[in-house]
């Protein structure tokens, strides 16, 4: 019989149309609040790792550290790696290969406007082939550069697919100028969602180190182990051998080595505490929302004295009068979590959409039923217990003096 | 008049309401003595202040007295729980208010089949019981309006209606044409008459002793919380059958048997 006083609910709060909404308004931006974010979550998690530039999960990254003011990682280093670092890396038992990376701004031109960007190399022979494997290169036009390229350029997918740059697209076989040099573009590459590597022009690693004046410095070396299980003890053997080329001791290193995982740990920890603080305020958005039942459920029972009177008169126990003003405030609650989740489920629908257009990934929606199924038990019983007391106030009125209204 | 010496549904011992005012405390009632049978046509007569709605209340086992019993059916109401005495209310008494009491946003159909709900009735029986009501009143044209689109005597129909969805013994009405005009509170009366002749007991609470008479069996006469009077209808006259009425009277037929020898 619990159902006729759920219509009974319904239809009381259907006749306090307006009142209703506002009362649940508290509820439904929490739960719109916590359902958004946690469908988004590996969306997130996607697009925030495309800005670190995390792709392989099997490469660890060299840097010099330091005074690392205006520029590209690496390039801003006092006491810069070099070419003998690469090899001595290289001759570790635990690693498998070790490349060699320069990173440069420099000036770019192009329909006759100039702009600041960086420059990154691509090594030569068998080390090309690891490392468009570990950046994930692809090319959206023309092809990839190969040995021996030398006035040739392959660009980040911004410079062809927006005219934001130079106010026309580049297209493959134009010539750019670089540093005041003349390259053709060769490729395209596909869209990352990165900044840094949808604006990056990828050049062979000699002529830019000729272009740029480089000598044997390097800004950072990705260094592929042999074995994925053995990543930390790779990362290890890098940092003892890298305090010993640059005579540093420990906890004075002037460099850092740093694992995909150990990046990605950095940005859930930001992530964490941006979803922390989401739910923190989620959560008082609730709990201000059970506030608001009590005091809507507090105010109808005292007007609707008489209506207690009535039902008591016509044969309703008080268990009964307090079913009806328990189920309305739990529904109060009910409908609320179900505006959020439905409003929760859009808001994270469009955020994937929109993720996915800005990294140029195909991340599906998260559709978590035990989240969803959750948020809307949990909200029928913050309703609930916020309208426990107010039916308690309703069940005990006294029939006579709650006729007379 | 109806000769029914039948079972005695409601009655009320030496029943008195005290209401603490402060350090003053208000008699409402006192030792009321009630009694109604079964089939009766009860009215409870007095002007505004005569503790009418109190006996009504207490009547209609809404409130409970400062001394005295109640007895329900033969049941004394003071041992019952809240509970039971709301389960009892609900299936043994009717009630139809002045001011009709329909549960506004509720429709015509849904207010009649609220009574039946708290007794645990299924919806299917309580729709064709609410239906069935309707139809007798006259209203089942109106089933899905809501009070507010009907009139005030439609809306006493409804009362009506309302007090018989768990087929009650007793229908207990405060002042139920207080609120209409002569025309349609005629009509209401009509089919409270109509209802007494079907076999129900109508207690009915009135300051208007011209309608008291028009339909009752008996009146009780309050006045200021005391039981001035009962007048029970001896064909087209109404007698006091008070105690004390009845002493004097025995009096003055032996005075006039004495002075004819």
């Amino acid at each position: 019989m619990n159902f006729d006083y759920l219509i009974l609910a319904l239809k009381n709060l259907k006749h306090r149309g307006i009142r209703s909404w506002l009362t649940l308004l508290g509820i439904f931006i929490g739960v719109t609040a916590v359902v958004s974010l946690i469908g988004l979550g590996a969306g997130l998690q996607a697009a925030v790792g495309a800005q670190f530039g995390i792709g392989s999960t099997e490469v660890i990254s060299v840097q010099a550290g330091g005074l690392s003011a205006y520029g590209p990682p690496g390039s801003g280093a006092v006491n810069k790696l070099t070419t003998d670092d690469v090899d001595a890396i290289e001759r570790l038992s635990s690693v498998k290969v070790a490349i060699p990376r320069i990173l440069s701004s420099g000036k770019m031109e192009f329909n006759d406007i100039v702009t600041f960007g960086i420059a990154a190399s691509v090594p030569d022979g068998e080390k090309r082939k690891v490392a468009y494997e570990i950046l994930d290169s692809e090319v959206e036009v023309g092809r990839l550069l190969k040995d021996g390229d030398v006035n040739k350029v392959m660009l980040g997918y911004n410079f062809w697919g927006s005219e934001d740059i130079f106010g026309k697209a580049v297209v493959t076989g134009k010539t750019v100028l670089i540093q005041d040099e003349n390259f053709i573009v060769v490729g395209i590459m596909k869209k990352t969602g990165s900044l840094i590597f949808d604006n990056v022009v990828m050049m062979n690693e000699a002529p830019l180190r000729d272009l740029m004046d480089y000598g044997d410095d390097v800004d950072i070396i990705a260094v592929q182990v042999k074995d994925k299980d053995l990543m930390d003890d790779a990362k290890e053997d890098i940092e003892k051998l890298m305090r010993k080329q640059r005579d540093v001791d420990v906890g004075e290193e002037d460099f850092e080595v740093s694992t995909p995982e150990a990046m990605m740990d950095t940005v859930n920890s930001v992530l964490g505490g941006v979803q922390a603080f989401i739910i923190i305020i989620a959560s008082i958005s609730i709990l201000v929302g059970a506030l608001g039942i009590v005091n809507t459920m507090t105010t109808s029972v005292l007007e609707r004295r008489k209506e207690i009177g009535i039902m008591k008169a016509i044969g309703a126990t008080n268990y009964q009068v307090f079913l009806q003003f328990f189920f309305e405030s739990g529904l109060l609650g009910f409908i609320g979590g179900l505006v959020g989740v439905i409003l929760g489920t859009i808001v994270s629908s469009l955020g994937i959409i929109g993720i996915n257009n800005f990294i140029g990934a195909e991340l599906g929606l998260n559709f978590d039923f035990v989240l969803i199924g959750g948020a809307l038990f949990g909200s029928f019983v913050v309703g609930a217990v916020a309208g426990v007391v107010p039916a308690m106030n309703a069940a005990k009125q006294d029939p006579v003096e709650a006729l007379r209204g | 008049m109806k000769k029914v010496k039948a079972k005695e549904v409601i009655r009320l011992r030496n029943v008195s309401k005290h209401y603490p005012m402060g350090k003053f405390v208000v008699k409402a009632l006192s030792h009321l003595e009630f009694k109604v049978y079964e089939g009766e046509f009860v009215a409870i007569m007095g002007p505004s202040g005569s503790g009418k709605s109190t006996a009504m209340n207490l009547v209609g086992s809404l409130d409970m007295p400062t001394h005295g019993t109640i007895y329900l059916d033969g049941d004394d109401i003071s041992e019952f729980s809240e509970s039971d005495l709301a389960q009892v209310r609900g299936k043994r008494i009717g009630f139809i208010f002045q001011s009709f009491n329909l549960i506004p946003n509720l429709t015509v159909k849904e207010n009649v089949m609220l009574p039946m709900m708290f007794q645990g009735t299924s919806i299917e029986e309580r729709s064709d019981k609410a239906e069935e009501l309707l139809r007798l009143v006259e209203l089942h044209d109106r089933m899905d309006h809501y009070p507010g689109e009907i009139s005030g005597g439609q809306m006493q129909r409804v009362a009506i209606a309302r007090s018989l969805a768990n087929d009650p013994e007793v229908i207990l009405a405060d002042e139920p044409t207080g609120n209409l005009d002569t025309k349609t509170g005629a009509i209401v009366m009509e089919f409270l008459e109509k209802l007494n002749k079907e076999g129900k007991t109508v207690i009915m609470v009135t300051h208007d002793p011209d309608l008291a008479e028009k339909y009752a069996d008996v009146v009780y006469w309050l006045l200021d919380g005391v039981l001035e009077k009962v007048t029970k209808r001896v064909g087209k006259r109404f007698v006091d059958v008070t105690k004390k009425a009845k002493k004097a009277l025995v009096k003055k037929v032996r005075k006039k048997g004495k002075g004819g020898k």
